[in-house]
Protein backbone atom coordinates (compact mmCIF):
# COMPACT_ATOMS: atom_id res chain seq x y z
CA UNK A 1 0.00 0.00 0.00
CA UNK A 2 1.26 3.40 -0.95
CA UNK A 3 1.71 5.75 1.90
CA UNK A 4 2.03 9.48 1.82
CA UNK A 5 2.94 11.19 4.99
CA UNK A 6 3.27 14.90 5.23
CA UNK A 7 6.48 16.07 6.80
CA UNK A 8 6.43 18.43 9.71
CA UNK A 9 7.13 21.96 8.70
CA UNK A 10 7.40 24.47 11.48
CA UNK A 11 4.78 27.17 11.10
CA UNK A 12 5.25 30.81 12.00
CA UNK A 13 4.11 31.04 15.59
CA UNK A 14 2.06 34.16 15.17
CA UNK A 15 -0.27 32.40 12.76
CA UNK A 16 -2.76 30.79 15.13
CA UNK A 17 -0.01 28.44 16.09
CA UNK A 18 -1.93 27.27 19.14
CA UNK A 19 -4.45 25.49 16.98
CA UNK A 20 -2.14 23.95 14.40
CA UNK A 21 -2.01 20.22 14.89
CA UNK A 22 1.34 18.50 14.63
CA UNK A 23 1.92 14.78 14.77
CA UNK A 24 5.40 13.34 14.77
CA UNK A 25 5.56 9.58 14.37
CA UNK A 26 2.69 9.21 16.80
CA UNK A 27 1.78 5.63 17.65
CA UNK A 28 -1.07 4.32 19.80
CA UNK A 29 -0.73 0.84 21.20
CA UNK A 30 -2.87 -1.08 23.63
CA UNK A 31 -1.75 -4.31 25.26
CA UNK A 32 0.97 -4.65 22.65
CA UNK A 33 -1.41 -4.23 19.71
CA UNK A 34 -0.82 -1.29 17.43
CA UNK A 35 -4.06 0.59 17.00
CA UNK A 36 -2.73 3.60 15.16
CA UNK A 37 0.36 4.96 13.47
CA UNK A 38 3.03 5.85 13.11
CA UNK A 39 1.50 9.10 11.93
CA UNK A 40 3.29 12.26 10.99
CA UNK A 41 1.24 15.18 9.79
CA UNK A 42 0.58 18.88 10.07
CA UNK A 43 -3.04 19.98 9.93
CA UNK A 44 -3.97 23.60 9.35
CA UNK A 45 -5.72 25.47 12.10
CA UNK A 46 -8.83 26.43 10.14
CA UNK A 47 -11.49 24.81 8.05
CA UNK A 48 -13.09 21.40 8.04
CA UNK A 49 -10.82 18.38 7.99
CA UNK A 50 -12.75 15.25 7.18
CA UNK A 51 -11.37 12.03 8.58
CA UNK A 52 -12.21 9.18 6.24
CA UNK A 53 -11.59 5.47 6.27
CA UNK A 54 -13.26 2.10 6.62
CA UNK A 55 -14.43 0.74 9.96
CA UNK A 56 -11.43 0.01 12.12
CA UNK A 57 -9.11 2.13 9.99
CA UNK A 58 -8.24 4.30 12.99
CA UNK A 59 -10.54 7.33 12.67
CA UNK A 60 -11.79 7.23 16.23
CA UNK A 61 -8.33 6.41 17.55
CA UNK A 62 -7.00 9.43 15.71
CA UNK A 63 -9.62 11.78 17.13
CA UNK A 64 -9.09 10.40 20.63
CA UNK A 65 -5.35 10.84 20.25
CA UNK A 66 -5.47 14.46 19.17
CA UNK A 67 -8.00 15.28 21.92
CA UNK A 68 -5.75 13.70 24.50
CA UNK A 69 -8.17 10.92 25.43
CA UNK A 70 -5.44 8.46 24.60
CA UNK A 71 -1.75 9.16 24.91
CA UNK A 72 0.75 8.27 22.20
CA UNK A 73 2.77 5.17 23.07
CA UNK A 74 5.61 6.74 21.14
CA UNK A 75 6.08 9.83 19.03
CA UNK A 76 4.43 13.15 19.78
CA UNK A 77 1.20 15.07 19.31
CA UNK A 78 1.10 18.81 19.79
CA UNK A 79 -1.27 21.69 19.24
CA UNK A 80 1.28 24.34 18.45
CA UNK A 81 3.48 24.15 21.49
CA UNK A 82 1.01 22.43 23.75
CA UNK A 83 0.27 18.77 24.43
CA UNK A 84 -3.35 17.68 23.78
CA UNK A 85 -4.21 17.52 27.49
CA UNK A 86 -3.41 21.26 27.75
CA UNK A 87 -5.21 22.20 24.57
CA UNK A 88 -8.31 20.25 25.48
CA UNK A 89 -10.07 23.04 27.34
CA UNK A 90 -10.32 24.91 24.04
CA UNK A 91 -11.80 21.90 22.32
CA UNK A 92 -15.14 20.12 22.11
CA UNK A 93 -15.71 16.47 21.29
CA UNK A 94 -18.89 14.87 19.99
CA UNK A 95 -18.80 11.14 20.60
CA UNK A 96 -20.18 8.61 18.18
CA UNK A 97 -22.64 7.51 20.83
CA UNK A 98 -22.96 10.65 22.90
CA UNK A 99 -23.67 9.78 26.53
CA UNK A 100 -27.04 11.12 27.61
CA UNK A 101 -26.70 12.35 31.13
CA UNK A 102 -29.70 11.33 33.21
CA UNK A 103 -31.03 14.80 33.60
CA UNK A 104 -32.81 17.42 31.54
CA UNK A 105 -31.68 18.58 28.11
CA UNK A 106 -30.86 21.92 29.69
CA UNK A 107 -28.72 20.32 32.41
CA UNK A 108 -26.92 18.23 29.81
CA UNK A 109 -25.88 21.28 27.83
CA UNK A 110 -25.03 23.29 30.92
CA UNK A 111 -22.80 20.57 32.35
CA UNK A 112 -19.51 21.37 30.54
CA UNK A 113 -19.90 24.98 31.64
CA UNK A 114 -20.08 23.80 35.24
CA UNK A 115 -17.06 21.59 34.64
CA UNK A 116 -15.14 24.58 33.30
CA UNK A 117 -16.31 26.70 36.23
CA UNK A 118 -18.28 29.33 34.36
CA UNK A 119 -20.15 31.77 36.65
CA UNK A 120 -23.81 30.91 37.09
CA UNK A 121 -25.26 33.88 35.23
CA UNK A 122 -23.06 33.30 32.20
CA UNK A 123 -23.95 29.63 32.21
CA UNK A 124 -27.65 30.32 31.87
CA UNK A 125 -27.24 32.70 28.96
CA UNK A 126 -24.83 30.41 27.16
CA UNK A 127 -26.95 27.29 27.69
CA UNK A 128 -29.98 29.09 26.33
CA UNK A 129 -28.00 30.22 23.29
CA UNK A 130 -26.67 26.73 22.61
CA UNK A 131 -30.13 25.20 22.84
CA UNK A 132 -31.55 27.91 20.62
CA UNK A 133 -28.95 27.21 17.96
CA UNK A 134 -29.54 23.47 18.19
CA UNK A 135 -33.28 24.17 17.86
CA UNK A 136 -33.91 22.43 21.13
CA UNK A 137 -35.04 25.42 23.19
CA UNK A 138 -38.57 24.05 23.50
CA UNK A 139 -37.31 20.72 24.76
CA UNK A 140 -34.97 22.15 27.39
CA UNK A 141 -36.98 20.84 30.33
CA UNK A 142 -37.41 17.28 29.02
CA UNK A 143 -35.22 14.41 30.14
CA UNK A 144 -32.50 13.99 27.52
CA UNK A 145 -33.67 10.41 27.03
CA UNK A 146 -36.94 11.72 25.61
CA UNK A 147 -35.20 13.20 22.55
CA UNK A 148 -35.17 11.57 19.13
CA UNK A 149 -31.91 10.32 17.64
CA UNK A 150 -31.35 13.47 15.61
CA UNK A 151 -32.19 15.69 18.56
CA UNK A 152 -29.79 13.76 20.78
CA UNK A 153 -26.92 14.37 18.39
CA UNK A 154 -27.78 18.06 18.13
CA UNK A 155 -27.86 18.20 21.91
CA UNK A 156 -24.43 16.55 22.00
CA UNK A 157 -23.18 19.12 19.50
CA UNK A 158 -24.68 21.96 21.54
CA UNK A 159 -23.06 20.53 24.66
CA UNK A 160 -19.65 20.30 23.02
CA UNK A 161 -20.05 23.76 21.51
CA UNK A 162 -21.30 25.48 24.65
CA UNK A 163 -17.86 26.24 26.06
CA UNK A 164 -16.89 28.02 22.84
CA UNK A 165 -14.23 25.63 21.54
CA UNK A 166 -11.72 26.68 18.91
CA UNK A 167 -11.45 23.11 17.73
CA UNK A 168 -14.11 20.42 17.57
CA UNK A 169 -13.79 16.70 16.98
CA UNK A 170 -16.86 14.87 15.75
CA UNK A 171 -16.79 11.10 15.60
CA UNK A 172 -19.35 9.95 13.02
CA UNK A 173 -22.01 12.14 14.60
CA UNK A 174 -24.58 11.39 11.91
CA UNK A 175 -23.99 7.65 11.64
CA UNK A 176 -27.51 6.60 12.54
CA UNK A 177 -29.55 9.63 11.49
CA UNK A 178 -32.14 10.00 8.76
CA UNK A 179 -31.46 12.55 5.98
CA UNK A 180 -33.61 15.28 7.49
CA UNK A 181 -31.80 14.96 10.82
CA UNK A 182 -28.45 14.98 9.02
CA UNK A 183 -29.41 18.20 7.23
CA UNK A 184 -30.44 19.83 10.49
CA UNK A 185 -27.21 18.70 12.16
CA UNK A 186 -25.12 20.04 9.29
CA UNK A 187 -26.88 23.40 9.44
CA UNK A 188 -25.71 23.83 13.01
CA UNK A 189 -22.29 22.46 12.16
CA UNK A 190 -21.66 24.77 9.22
CA UNK A 191 -22.70 27.74 11.35
CA UNK A 192 -20.04 26.73 13.86
CA UNK A 193 -17.51 26.39 11.07
CA UNK A 194 -18.42 29.77 9.65
CA UNK A 195 -17.66 31.35 12.99
CA UNK A 196 -14.11 30.12 12.68
CA UNK A 197 -13.93 26.88 14.63
CA UNK A 198 -11.62 24.21 13.30
CA UNK A 199 -13.54 20.96 12.74
CA UNK A 200 -12.31 17.39 12.55
CA UNK A 201 -15.19 15.31 11.25
CA UNK A 202 -14.96 11.54 11.02
CA UNK A 203 -17.61 10.21 8.70
CA UNK A 204 -18.64 7.33 6.49
CA UNK A 205 -20.95 9.47 4.48
CA UNK A 206 -19.11 10.46 1.30
CA UNK A 207 -21.85 12.95 0.45
CA UNK A 208 -21.34 14.65 3.79
CA UNK A 209 -17.58 14.51 3.32
CA UNK A 210 -17.79 16.24 -0.05
CA UNK A 211 -20.25 18.84 1.21
CA UNK A 212 -18.09 19.85 4.15
CA UNK A 213 -14.47 18.87 3.63
CA UNK A 214 -11.74 21.32 2.86
CA UNK A 215 -9.09 18.72 3.34
CA UNK A 216 -9.12 15.03 3.95
CA UNK A 217 -7.20 12.69 6.19
CA UNK A 218 -7.67 9.19 4.83
CA UNK A 219 -6.90 6.28 7.14
CA UNK A 220 -6.36 2.66 6.22
CA UNK A 221 -5.32 -0.07 8.61
CA UNK A 222 -4.37 2.31 11.37
CA UNK A 223 -2.20 4.48 9.18
CA UNK A 224 -2.63 7.85 7.56
CA UNK A 225 -2.70 6.70 3.97
CA UNK A 226 -3.33 10.08 2.43
CA UNK A 227 -3.63 13.73 3.36
CA UNK A 228 -4.93 15.98 0.60
CA UNK A 229 -7.15 18.94 -0.19
CA UNK A 230 -10.71 17.69 -0.60
CA UNK A 231 -11.06 18.70 -4.25
CA UNK A 232 -7.94 16.78 -5.16
CA UNK A 233 -8.75 13.82 -2.96
CA UNK A 234 -12.18 13.16 -4.40
CA UNK A 235 -11.14 13.82 -8.01
CA UNK A 236 -7.89 11.90 -8.01
CA UNK A 237 -7.00 10.01 -4.86
CA UNK A 238 -3.30 9.31 -4.78
CA UNK A 239 -3.26 6.20 -2.65
CA UNK A 240 -4.48 2.85 -3.76
CA UNK A 241 -6.45 2.38 -0.52
CA UNK A 242 -8.29 5.67 -1.05
CA UNK A 243 -9.14 4.79 -4.64
CA UNK A 244 -10.62 1.51 -3.49
CA UNK A 245 -12.48 3.17 -0.63
CA UNK A 246 -14.03 5.78 -2.91
CA UNK A 247 -14.99 3.04 -5.36
CA UNK A 248 -16.79 1.28 -2.55
CA UNK A 249 -14.41 -1.63 -2.38
CA UNK A 250 -13.06 -1.05 1.12
CA UNK B 1 -61.31 -12.00 67.66
CA UNK B 2 -61.00 -10.21 70.91
CA UNK B 3 -57.29 -9.81 70.31
CA UNK B 4 -57.80 -8.37 66.84
CA UNK B 5 -60.13 -5.79 68.34
CA UNK B 6 -57.47 -4.84 70.88
CA UNK B 7 -54.85 -4.59 68.13
CA UNK B 8 -57.09 -2.35 66.04
CA UNK B 9 -57.82 -0.15 69.03
CA UNK B 10 -54.13 0.26 69.74
CA UNK B 11 -53.42 1.18 66.14
CA UNK B 12 -56.35 3.52 65.67
CA UNK B 13 -56.02 5.33 68.99
CA UNK B 14 -52.26 5.63 68.54
CA UNK B 15 -51.57 4.07 71.92
CA UNK B 16 -48.60 5.93 73.49
CA UNK B 17 -46.81 2.67 74.30
CA UNK B 18 -47.00 1.84 70.62
CA UNK B 19 -46.09 5.25 69.16
CA UNK B 20 -43.11 5.70 71.48
CA UNK B 21 -41.60 2.44 70.31
CA UNK B 22 -42.40 3.08 66.63
CA UNK B 23 -40.96 6.59 66.87
CA UNK B 24 -37.68 5.41 68.36
CA UNK B 25 -37.41 2.62 65.75
CA UNK B 26 -37.83 5.09 62.92
CA UNK B 27 -35.40 7.55 64.50
CA UNK B 28 -32.66 4.98 65.04
CA UNK B 29 -32.96 3.35 61.62
CA UNK B 30 -33.35 6.60 59.68
CA UNK B 31 -30.29 8.06 61.37
CA UNK B 32 -28.35 4.88 60.63
CA UNK B 33 -29.32 5.13 56.96
CA UNK B 34 -28.39 8.81 56.92
CA UNK B 35 -24.89 8.12 58.25
CA UNK B 36 -24.46 5.08 56.01
CA UNK B 37 -25.51 7.24 53.04
CA UNK B 38 -23.07 10.03 53.88
CA UNK B 39 -20.20 7.56 54.08
CA UNK B 40 -21.29 4.78 51.76
CA UNK B 41 -22.73 6.57 48.74
CA UNK B 42 -19.59 8.61 47.91
CA UNK B 43 -17.45 5.56 48.69
CA UNK B 44 -19.53 3.31 46.43
CA UNK B 45 -19.37 5.90 43.65
CA UNK B 46 -15.62 6.34 44.09
CA UNK B 47 -15.17 2.58 43.81
CA UNK B 48 -17.13 2.71 40.56
CA UNK B 49 -15.15 5.60 39.07
CA UNK B 50 -11.55 4.98 40.04
CA UNK B 51 -9.46 1.87 40.16
CA UNK B 52 -6.79 1.64 42.83
CA UNK B 53 -4.96 -1.21 44.52
CA UNK B 54 -7.33 -3.07 46.78
CA UNK B 55 -10.48 -1.90 45.00
CA UNK B 56 -11.70 -5.41 44.26
CA UNK B 57 -10.96 -6.51 47.81
CA UNK B 58 -13.04 -3.64 49.20
CA UNK B 59 -15.90 -4.57 46.88
CA UNK B 60 -15.70 -8.20 47.89
CA UNK B 61 -15.73 -7.30 51.57
CA UNK B 62 -18.64 -4.91 51.08
CA UNK B 63 -20.75 -7.42 49.20
CA UNK B 64 -19.97 -10.16 51.69
CA UNK B 65 -20.82 -7.86 54.57
CA UNK B 66 -24.28 -7.23 53.09
CA UNK B 67 -25.28 -10.46 54.74
CA UNK B 68 -23.61 -9.91 58.11
CA UNK B 69 -25.61 -11.48 60.95
CA UNK B 70 -26.95 -8.57 63.02
CA UNK B 71 -26.19 -10.37 66.28
CA UNK B 72 -22.52 -10.55 65.32
CA UNK B 73 -22.46 -6.84 64.53
CA UNK B 74 -24.21 -6.24 67.83
CA UNK B 75 -21.65 -8.31 69.64
CA UNK B 76 -18.75 -6.43 68.05
CA UNK B 77 -20.22 -3.07 69.03
CA UNK B 78 -21.00 -4.41 72.48
CA UNK B 79 -17.34 -5.27 72.94
CA UNK B 80 -16.24 -1.92 71.53
CA UNK B 81 -18.61 0.10 73.69
CA UNK B 82 -18.65 -1.90 76.90
CA UNK B 83 -16.93 -0.28 79.82
CA UNK B 84 -13.73 -2.27 79.31
CA UNK B 85 -13.79 -1.82 75.54
CA UNK B 86 -11.72 0.66 73.51
CA UNK B 87 -14.68 3.06 73.19
CA UNK B 88 -15.97 2.34 76.69
CA UNK B 89 -15.33 5.81 78.04
CA UNK B 90 -17.87 7.26 75.61
CA UNK B 91 -20.49 5.64 77.83
CA UNK B 92 -22.74 4.80 74.91
CA UNK B 93 -23.66 1.21 75.61
CA UNK B 94 -27.43 0.75 76.05
CA UNK B 95 -28.23 4.10 74.45
CA UNK B 96 -29.96 4.90 71.16
CA UNK B 97 -26.62 6.25 69.92
CA UNK B 98 -25.10 2.78 70.21
CA UNK B 99 -28.04 1.36 68.29
CA UNK B 100 -27.52 3.90 65.53
CA UNK B 101 -23.84 2.98 65.34
CA UNK B 102 -24.51 -0.75 65.08
CA UNK B 103 -27.20 -0.28 62.46
CA UNK B 104 -24.99 2.08 60.48
CA UNK B 105 -22.45 -0.72 60.29
CA UNK B 106 -25.16 -3.08 59.09
CA UNK B 107 -26.47 -0.73 56.43
CA UNK B 108 -23.13 0.61 55.21
CA UNK B 109 -22.10 -2.45 53.14
CA UNK B 110 -25.51 -2.45 51.43
CA UNK B 111 -25.19 1.21 50.51
CA UNK B 112 -21.61 0.80 49.27
CA UNK B 113 -22.33 -2.30 47.21
CA UNK B 114 -25.59 -1.18 45.66
CA UNK B 115 -24.31 2.34 44.97
CA UNK B 116 -21.29 0.85 43.25
CA UNK B 117 -23.54 -1.36 41.14
CA UNK B 118 -25.77 1.57 40.23
CA UNK B 119 -22.97 3.97 39.38
CA UNK B 120 -20.56 1.61 37.62
CA UNK B 121 -22.24 1.45 34.18
CA UNK B 122 -22.82 5.21 34.19
CA UNK B 123 -19.23 5.87 35.19
CA UNK B 124 -18.03 3.79 32.26
CA UNK B 125 -20.24 5.53 29.73
CA UNK B 126 -19.47 9.01 31.08
CA UNK B 127 -15.71 8.52 31.47
CA UNK B 128 -14.51 9.92 28.13
CA UNK B 129 -17.01 12.77 28.22
CA UNK B 130 -15.91 13.76 31.72
CA UNK B 131 -12.31 13.70 30.60
CA UNK B 132 -13.18 15.79 27.56
CA UNK B 133 -14.97 18.41 29.68
CA UNK B 134 -12.11 18.47 32.16
CA UNK B 135 -14.47 17.69 35.06
CA UNK B 136 -12.78 17.55 38.46
CA UNK B 137 -12.86 14.35 40.50
CA UNK B 138 -15.31 15.91 42.93
CA UNK B 139 -17.66 16.98 40.16
CA UNK B 140 -17.51 13.51 38.61
CA UNK B 141 -18.41 11.90 41.89
CA UNK B 142 -21.40 14.11 42.61
CA UNK B 143 -22.54 14.10 38.98
CA UNK B 144 -22.60 10.31 38.91
CA UNK B 145 -24.36 10.08 42.27
CA UNK B 146 -26.97 12.54 41.04
CA UNK B 147 -27.46 10.84 37.68
CA UNK B 148 -27.82 7.49 39.46
CA UNK B 149 -30.08 9.10 42.07
CA UNK B 150 -33.02 6.74 41.62
CA UNK B 151 -30.93 3.60 41.98
CA UNK B 152 -28.96 5.11 44.86
CA UNK B 153 -32.21 5.98 46.63
CA UNK B 154 -33.29 2.40 46.16
CA UNK B 155 -30.06 1.30 47.80
CA UNK B 156 -30.85 3.53 50.78
CA UNK B 157 -34.34 2.11 51.02
CA UNK B 158 -32.94 -1.42 50.96
CA UNK B 159 -30.62 -0.42 53.78
CA UNK B 160 -33.52 1.07 55.73
CA UNK B 161 -35.52 -2.11 55.24
CA UNK B 162 -32.70 -4.13 56.74
CA UNK B 163 -32.18 -1.75 59.65
CA UNK B 164 -35.81 -1.39 60.69
CA UNK B 165 -36.39 -5.15 60.62
CA UNK B 166 -33.29 -6.41 62.42
CA UNK B 167 -33.45 -7.38 66.05
CA UNK B 168 -30.07 -8.81 67.03
CA UNK B 169 -27.88 -5.73 66.90
CA UNK B 170 -30.25 -3.30 68.60
CA UNK B 171 -31.06 -5.86 71.27
CA UNK B 172 -27.43 -6.42 72.23
CA UNK B 173 -26.20 -2.82 72.20
CA UNK B 174 -29.51 -1.21 73.16
CA UNK B 175 -30.62 -3.61 75.82
CA UNK B 176 -34.38 -3.21 75.11
CA UNK B 177 -34.82 -0.75 77.97
CA UNK B 178 -38.42 0.37 78.27
CA UNK B 179 -38.92 3.94 77.15
CA UNK B 180 -35.24 4.33 76.34
CA UNK B 181 -33.95 1.77 73.85
CA UNK B 182 -36.99 -0.38 73.13
CA UNK B 183 -37.74 -0.56 69.41
CA UNK B 184 -40.33 -2.46 67.39
CA UNK B 185 -38.41 -5.65 66.85
CA UNK B 186 -37.05 -6.00 70.37
CA UNK B 187 -40.47 -5.17 71.78
CA UNK B 188 -42.15 -7.80 69.61
CA UNK B 189 -39.68 -10.44 70.77
CA UNK B 190 -40.17 -9.56 74.42
CA UNK B 191 -43.94 -9.03 74.41
CA UNK B 192 -44.41 -12.32 72.61
CA UNK B 193 -42.39 -14.21 75.18
CA UNK B 194 -44.41 -12.46 77.91
CA UNK B 195 -47.62 -13.48 76.18
CA UNK B 196 -48.69 -9.85 75.62
CA UNK B 197 -49.70 -10.54 72.06
CA UNK B 198 -51.75 -7.37 71.45
CA UNK B 199 -48.80 -5.03 71.52
CA UNK B 200 -46.60 -7.54 69.69
CA UNK B 201 -49.13 -7.94 66.91
CA UNK B 202 -49.78 -4.22 66.66
CA UNK B 203 -46.05 -3.58 66.27
CA UNK B 204 -45.89 -6.40 63.72
CA UNK B 205 -48.60 -4.70 61.69
CA UNK B 206 -46.73 -1.39 61.80
CA UNK B 207 -43.53 -3.13 60.74
CA UNK B 208 -45.31 -4.71 57.77
CA UNK B 209 -46.79 -1.35 56.79
CA UNK B 210 -43.31 0.21 56.89
CA UNK B 211 -41.98 -2.62 54.72
CA UNK B 212 -44.84 -2.11 52.30
CA UNK B 213 -44.17 1.63 52.12
CA UNK B 214 -40.46 1.04 51.51
CA UNK B 215 -41.18 -1.34 48.66
CA UNK B 216 -43.78 0.93 47.15
CA UNK B 217 -41.26 3.75 47.24
CA UNK B 218 -38.68 1.54 45.52
CA UNK B 219 -41.11 0.69 42.74
CA UNK B 220 -42.10 4.31 42.26
CA UNK B 221 -38.46 5.38 42.10
CA UNK B 222 -37.63 2.69 39.57
CA UNK B 223 -40.45 3.68 37.25
CA UNK B 224 -39.72 7.37 37.64
CA UNK B 225 -36.03 6.78 36.98
CA UNK B 226 -36.86 5.01 33.72
CA UNK B 227 -37.81 8.34 32.19
CA UNK B 228 -34.18 9.41 32.33
CA UNK B 229 -32.67 6.23 30.97
CA UNK B 230 -31.77 6.09 27.30
CA UNK B 231 -33.81 3.55 25.40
Amino acid sequence: MEERQATITPLPRAERAAATLLLDNAVVEKDGDRLLGPISATVASAGVTVVLGANGAGKSQFLRLIHGLSAPSSGAVRWGERPPSDARNEQGYVFQVAPLMRRSVWANVEFPLIARKWPRAMRAARTAEALERARLAEKAALPAAALSGGERQRMALARAWATGPKVMMLDEPCASLDPASVAEFERFLTAIRDEGAKLFLATHDLGQAQRLAEDVLFFAEGRLAEQAPASRFFAAPASDAARRYLAGEL
Amino acid sequence: MEMLGAVLTMLVTLDPALTGIVGLSLQVSLLAVLFAALIGAPLGAALAIWSFPGRRAVLLIASTAMGLPPVVVGLVFYLLLSRAGPLGEWGLLFTPAAMVMAQTALVLPIVISLTHQAVRPLAMSYADMMESFGASGRLRLFTLLWDARFAVSTALLAGFGRAIAEVGAVLIVGGNINGHTRVMTTAIAMETSKGALELALSLGVVLLIVALAVNAAMMALASFGKRYEAA
